[in-house]
């Protein structure tokens, strides 16, 4: 399923990468431990956490994952949204805690 | 020398202590030259992962340090050198889930305590050598050639 798709069904707000939104999503990741990010999620998947610091976005590069959500209606800080932007990873926020928003991604994609 | 241990590639990058505003930066150039030279995905993504904690580690405890990437027809080499405080109990350090990271530290998600034991996961060969007070090493070592996975 489409980024765009996902997007629109689980009312995300979209934060950067706007002109991402083709890519294709593998699947998700709920953690907020980097480390934990960094050793099990895969390329494609959509990372949701409520870790709001710059370094998700380096995660986020190098394991060529399809975007952030950050949940909770937690905003992220300047310099993440800063380096979201230069590295072209796309940004969302939700309202929704991160059991809820998994639970519809799982949803979504596993249907 | 002979024709295997040839360097093919090298790079040097600096890490500093505590910039996390620049945290990430040499992992990520490294794994973009690995994308570059056709290295297979797999093994990029390996060293994505190791390299990756291998340069937090650096910039959570140390002062400064420095990554160097080589890479030999068999073998891709990480190597880290840091000035910092060292590690007392490398046995107690390679456990899962043992950590000193700050509360600070936490808040941002690290800290699981899980960088050390992934970084030997994924490597074929690993080795860490460490003088307390002085600062730390790093052999991180990929073979390039399948069968000779450990
Ligand atoms: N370069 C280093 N210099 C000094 N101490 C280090 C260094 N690397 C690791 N350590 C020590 O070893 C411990 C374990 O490291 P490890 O990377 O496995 O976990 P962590 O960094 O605490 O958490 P995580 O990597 O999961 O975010 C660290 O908490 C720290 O005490
Ligand atoms: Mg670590």
């Amino acid at each position: 399923m489409k980024l765009k798709e996902i997007i629109e069904k689980l009312q995300l707000k979209v934060l950067t990468g706007q002109d991402k939104l083709q890519v294709e999503v593998t699947g998700g990741y709920t953690s907020d431990l980097l480390s934990d990010v960094i050793a099990n999620s895969k390329q494609g998947n959509l990372w949701i956490t409520l870790q709001i610091h710059q370094n998700i976005i380096a995660v986020a590069k190098l394991k060529d994952l399809a975007g952030i959500i950050i949940v909770n209606n937690r905003e992220p800080d300047e310099e993440t949204l800063q380096k979201a932007k230069e590295e072209n990873v796309p940004l969302f926020s939700s309202e929704e805690m991160a059991f809820e928003i998994s639970g519809k991604l799982y949803e979504l994609i596993s249907s | 020398m002979t024709k295997s241990d040839e360097t093919l590639l090298s790079q040097h990058f600096e890490i500093t202590g505590g910039d996390f505003n620049n945290a990430g930066k040499a992992s990520t150039s490294i794994k973009e030259i690995l994308q570059e030279i056709g290295i297979d995905s797999s093994i990029t993504v390996r060293t994505s992962i190791a390299s990756y904690e291998a340069e937090m580690n650096v910039v959570m405890y140390a002062r400064r340090g420095e990554l160097t990437l080589n890479i030999t027809p068999e073998k891709l080499h990480l190597k880290l050198k840091d000035e910092g405080p060292g590690i007392k109990n490398i046995d107690m350090a390679m456990q899962e889930g043992f950590s000193t990271a700050t509360d600070e530290m936490r808040e941002m998600g690290f800290g699981a305590g899980m960088g050390l034991p992934n970084i030997k996961k994924n490597a074929d060969k690993f080795e860490l050598f460490s003088i307390p007070g002085k600062g730390t090493s790093l052999d991180i070592i990929f073979c390039l050639n399948k069968t000779e996975k450990k």
